[in-house]
This record gives C-alpha cells, structure tokens and sequence, in this order.
C-alpha cells in the first residue's frame, strides 16, 4: 500500500464532514491554542527581560533596604541603609569594580515656562552609566569634579527633553529642578519602554543634590548598584556585604537581614521561576484539553469507523490487509489531531499577539520554534493514541460481516 | 490442473447451541476460462460457497486450490493477497465508494496491490474504456445510473487482471433491460479469455453461463452445461 495514499484518503474522508471535524478537533484547537497564546505572551516577556539583563551584564548587583512587609515583627522605619553604609561596602569588600548609590524620588523639572513632572529623579554617582551599562547621547555624564564641588548639573533622557520642549541639543541651558537651578549637562540615550516604565522619562541629578532635594529621611533607604570585578567575584562580594551590612546594622543572630542583595543570575533566576511556573500550570490546564480533545476525537472515529463498515469490508475485499485499514484510520485520526494543532497555533498566535498589543507597555508576542514543534508533536501524540483503538477496531473488521454490514 | 479445485468442502457454523453445515461435501473443479453460474435457493449454501471461493473465509475441512495455491492453509494477511491478486468481486449493492469518483474507485485494488500512482492511473483508465466508461471516469457514484455503478464495479474487479470475475447477484439491483447489458458483458469479458463464476437465485440470469451448478442442503446436487454452451461450441 502506497504510505501517502493513506494521507489523500484522510483529506477526502475528513473535507466529507467538514463541519463534524472542525468540531471534532475543537478540544485540541481549544488546548493548542491556550498554550501557544500564554507561551507567546510569557515568552516575549522573558526574551525582553534576559536582553535588558543581559544589558548589564552577569556582574551586575544590586542593593537595597528591606522592608519586610511580610514580617509583622519588624518596624518598618527602623530599616536603614544609607550611603555612609556604600562607602563602607567600597572600601573593605574587595572584588568590587564599581558603585553607585541610587536615590529615587518625583520633583517637577521647569525650562522657561513648561513643567514636567518626569517618571524618576535618580540621584546617583560618576560611575552610574558604567554600571547599568547605559550612555549619554549628547553632551557628558557628570564626573567626580561636578560630584567634589557640588556642582548643580543635572543629565535628561530624551522624553524629559521632548516634554520641556528643549531643542535637540539642550546642553548648557538652565532649568529649575524644585527651586533649584541646575544646567543641563548630557542627554541620555534612549531606551525605550519596559514592564510599564518608560526608561526616558528619566533626569538624573548627583548624590548630593538629591539628597538636599527629597530630604535627609529619603537618605535613609537609599540603593546601590554596582559591578563586581568578574564573575567569579559576585558570590564573594555578596557575602561580604551581607556581613558587613548586618554588622553595621547591628542585627543579632536570629534576626533577618534589613537589606537584600541581588545578583544578576538570581534576578534570572527569580523571573524564570515566576514564567516556569506560569506555563506549568498552563501545561496543567493544556493536558486536561488535549485528554478531552483525544477522547473526542476516539468518539468520532469509533463513529466514522461503524458508518463506513461496508467500505471497510469492501477494502478488504479488494485485498486490504490488517496494516493496511489501521494505517488508514490511524492516519486519519493523526490528520485530524494535527488539524487542530495547526489551528491551535494559528488561534494561539492571533489571541497571544492580541493580548500582548493590549498590555499597556507589554513586548511584542513571540511564538517560538520548539512551542510550534511541541503543538504539532503533542497533536500527533494525542492522534495516535486515541486513533489506535479505533483503527485496531477497524482493521479486525471480518470482511464477510463487514461487506454485508446496513 | 484445474484452475479451482474443491475436494470435499465442509463449512460449519457454530451457533452456540447448534451446529449449521452450510456446505456438506462439496466437490467442484472449475477450468480456467469457464463461465459458471452457482444457483440455488437461499440456505442452499451458495453464499458461503462464493465467501470461499472468493477467499473471503476458508473452509472448515477439505481442499481448495485455486491456481495451485491450497488456500485452506493461508492466514489472514495471505488470503488478502490472494484476493487482491486472484478475484475481481462485483457485488449486488455495487460497493463503489461514495464521494469517490469512477477512476478512484477502478483505482482501489491496485493500491494495495502496490502499483505506484501514473501505471495505475492508466490501467484504471483502461478498464474504464472496456466497460463502456471511458467518458465517465471523474464521476462519482451518485452522478451515474444503476448499470453505469455496476460497470464501474466490473472494471474494478478486471483491474488488477485476477483469475476469476466472481459476481454475487449482479443484476439483482438493476431493471431488465440494463440487467441484460450487464450479462451482455460478462459474455464478451468471458469471450475474451476471463474466467466467470456467477452467483443468482434467478434462472434467467444463470442462463447466460455456459454451465449451472445447483446447490441444495449445502450439496452439488446438479452440475451441467447449459444451451448457450451447446449454442456456442456447436
């Protein structure tokens, strides 16, 4: 018997009830669909993240005061991480390349008569750019000079610029940044969005000056960024700060850390296991549909299989054998699984693409090779096994019986 | 040697509590090139006769040879073969498949014959034209009249060249008039050299043999040429 013919008769057999296929197929469009549109969406999400992370690097730290809002037995304002506590982390842990800390916090931006509120004033060092491995476009970041003397500079990204309606080039005009003057030194290069925040709606002012602006309790929680020397440095730099921040901190044996260090590979980490999770319980939800889709496929070929008895038994007649009527209907019940794979993937991808586009701020969805492959392999899986009974079925038929089957 | 052999062909169904011997000793031997007609009453046992015959079962003891092949020894997977290669079936009902057109359904033997697809396209084609089909060949079964399905069926079973045409009831779905074109072709395909065994209850249709064979109580109790035999070799 010619393997492809069996292909052709599938086709025919299955466009003859058209509508009693698609229908037929519904659980594992259903199935298919699901887990391509939440793998689209999840992954697109992860592939922004590991670029951004990537950005900056496997060397990469952060530090930043911890709250333990899931600790009822801590006060909250008794957490402090300053920048006296940086200086200390500078100077006695080795294997730190760079530092810088980082104060956050929302004042109104003014150039002439036009006001902004940007998104963020980060007050941070000479060494920020280095480390989260981003650079000023036009002009220059502030060096340590500008840091040492006190200088009122401050550095815009780009959608502050757009917002305050500067020119292109605004580099040495003055602006108001609360009540206090600072000249425009740099603009920063663009970034684009991510997860809700618009990297641009940025300005960004030294240490000090923010510390003066937001006030001296703000300077309690500060953060930290910072680069280990190499890769091998980040375990070892991780726990000396732990050290040596709880010894600064004063925290007996069995209290919990105040603070929390971050490394690189952990952010991954922590965001892989998130999205892991996600799509397993997705897998979960997935195998449920695709038994479901499985059985009624089995149902509709146990039916397909009893209408064309005769047929059957004709084939036998003209010298089909056993492996010839199973392959048949096994075929055509992997046809009509892999069917609704295909429309699985196509529905999949529309409402994933969909979903991503009306996520404020959300990256384009991404369907990958291996999501594609696994769709149409758990398709034929799911065809093979609920086929099998049928098609067996099928193959056993007596052909006396069969040819003469109303 | 004969082309069919049977030698005391015994046939018995097992019906829970009793016993049915549909055939009881049956021995017939049939040349190649014969035309046959199998008569006799419903219950006679010619319908289990043709289901051996036609390697649809195999007999519960005795002999068949058919072109030298004892086909009582073969399994299920070899009675295929030997269908598929040996008996060309026309049935009753016609059997075409539905939604399938004329040239497909011609087609069929030869796909499990293993003829690769443009051979069997063309011998499908040609069994077509000697049936008086060849300008019908993308119809599909429901697009052809009574006599045109059966022509169809008629080449399906010259198709893969078999020993034997084996024609259960014929004519029994059709009015007299194609009735008689259908005999009229089974003579020419006989004239041409096929072996046809016939199977019908109706005398005038086993009238177009050249030799009756009458079953009763799963016996031959009559086995004779017939007038048209006599006609023709006179």
């Amino acid at each position: 018997m010619v393997f492809l013919e069996n292909f052709r008769i599938a086709a025919a057999a299955l466009r003859a009830n058209a509508m009693r296929s698609i229908l037929t197929t519904l659980g594992i469009i259903i199935g298919v669909a699901a887990v391509i549109a939440v793998v689209s969406v999840v992954q697109g999400l992860q592939q922004m993240i590991t670029k951004e992370l990537q950005g900056v690097g496997a060397t990469y730290m952060e530090v930043r005061p911890d709250f333990g809002r899931r600790d009822p037995g801590r006060v909250a304002r008794q957490v402090k991480l300053t920048w006296d506590d940086g200086k200390a982390v500078r100077e006695r842990i080795a294997g730190i390349r760079l530092i810088t800390p980082l104060l956050a916090g929302a004042a109104q931006v003014k150039y002439g008569d036009r006001k902004y509120n940007p998104g963020a004033i980060y007050g941070v060092n000479q060494d920020y750019q280095e480390v989260v491995n981003s650079a000023v476009d036009r002009g220059r970041f502030f060096s340590r000079i500008d840091l040492d003397n006190r200088r009122n500079v401050i550095v815009l990204g780009q959608k502050v610029v757009d917002e305050l309606g500067l020119e292109p080039d605004p580099v040495g005009k003055e602006v108001y940044l609360g009540s206090y003057p600072a000249t425009v030194i740099g603009v920063m290069e663009k970034k684009g969005q991510s997860l809700g925040n618009n990297l641009d709606d940025r300005a960004f002012v030294p240490f000090d000056a923010a510390v003066s602006l937001f006030g001296r309790n703000a300077a309690d929680a500060v953060q930290f960024r910072l680069q280990a020397r190499s890769t091998d440095d980040v375990e070892r730099v991780r726990d000396g700060i732990t050290h040596l921040l709880r010894q600064r901190h004063h925290l007996g044996p069995d209290q919990p850390d105040d603070f929390k260090v971050r490394i690189e590979d952990e952010i991954l980490k922590t965001v892989s296991t998130v999205l892991g999770s996600v799509t397993a319980v997705v897998g979960g939800v997935v195998g449920v549909a695709l038994l479901v889709g499985g059985i009624g496929i089995m149902n509709i070929m146990l039916v397909s299989v009893t209408e064309r008895t005769r047929e059957i038994g004709v084939r036998k007649a003209m010298g089909a054998r056993r492996q010839d009527v199973l392959l048949q209907f096994l075929i055509e019940a992997v046809t009509l699984s892999l069917l609704g794979g295909g429309l699985g993937i196509a529905v999949g991808y529309g409402l994933g693409s969909g979903v991503a586009r009306l996520l404020p701020d959300w990256p384009p969805a991404h369907v990958p090779l291996w999501a594609v492959g696994l769709a149409f392999g758990f398709s034929a899986m799911v065809g093979i096994f609920f086929g099998i009974y049928p098609a067996g079925k099928a193959s056993r038929l007596d052909p006396i019986d069969a040819l003469h089957y109303e | 040697m004969a082309l069919i052999d049977l030698t005391d062909i015994h046939k018995v169904y097992d019906m829970g509590a009793e016993k049915v011997r549909a055939l009881n000793g049956v021995d017939l031997a049939i040349e190649r090139g014969e035309y046959v007609a199998i008569m006799g009453s419903s219950g006679s046992g010619k319908s289990t006769l043709m289901n051996l015959l036609g390697c649809l079962d195999t007999p519960s003891s005795g002999h068949y040879r058919l072109n030298g092949v004892a086909v009582e020894e073969l399994d299920d997977q070899q009675l295929a073969a030997i269908r598929n290669k040996e008996i060309g079936f026309v049935f009753q009902t016609f059997n075409l498949l539905a939604r399938t057109d004329a040239l497909h359904n011609v087609e069929l033997p030869l796909i499990y014959a293993g003829v690769p697809r443009a051979e069997r396209r063309e011998r499908a084609k040609r069994a077509l034209e000697r049936v008086g089909l060849g300008e019908r060949m993308s119809h599909q079964p429901n697009e052809l009249s009574g006599g045109q399905r059966q022509r169809v069926a008629v080449a399906r079973a010259l198709v893969n060249d078999p020993s034997i045409l084996l024609a259960d009831e014929p004519t029994g779905n059709l009015d007299s008039t194609t009735s008689l074109e259908i005999m009229e072709l089974f003579a020419q395909l006989h004239r041409a050299g096929n072996t046809v065994i016939l199977v019908t209850h109706e005398p005038d249709i086993a009238a177009f043999a050249e030799r009756q064979v009458m079953l009763k109580d799963g016996k031959v109790v009559a086995d004779h040429p017939t007038l048209r035999a006599a006609a023709t070799h006179a």
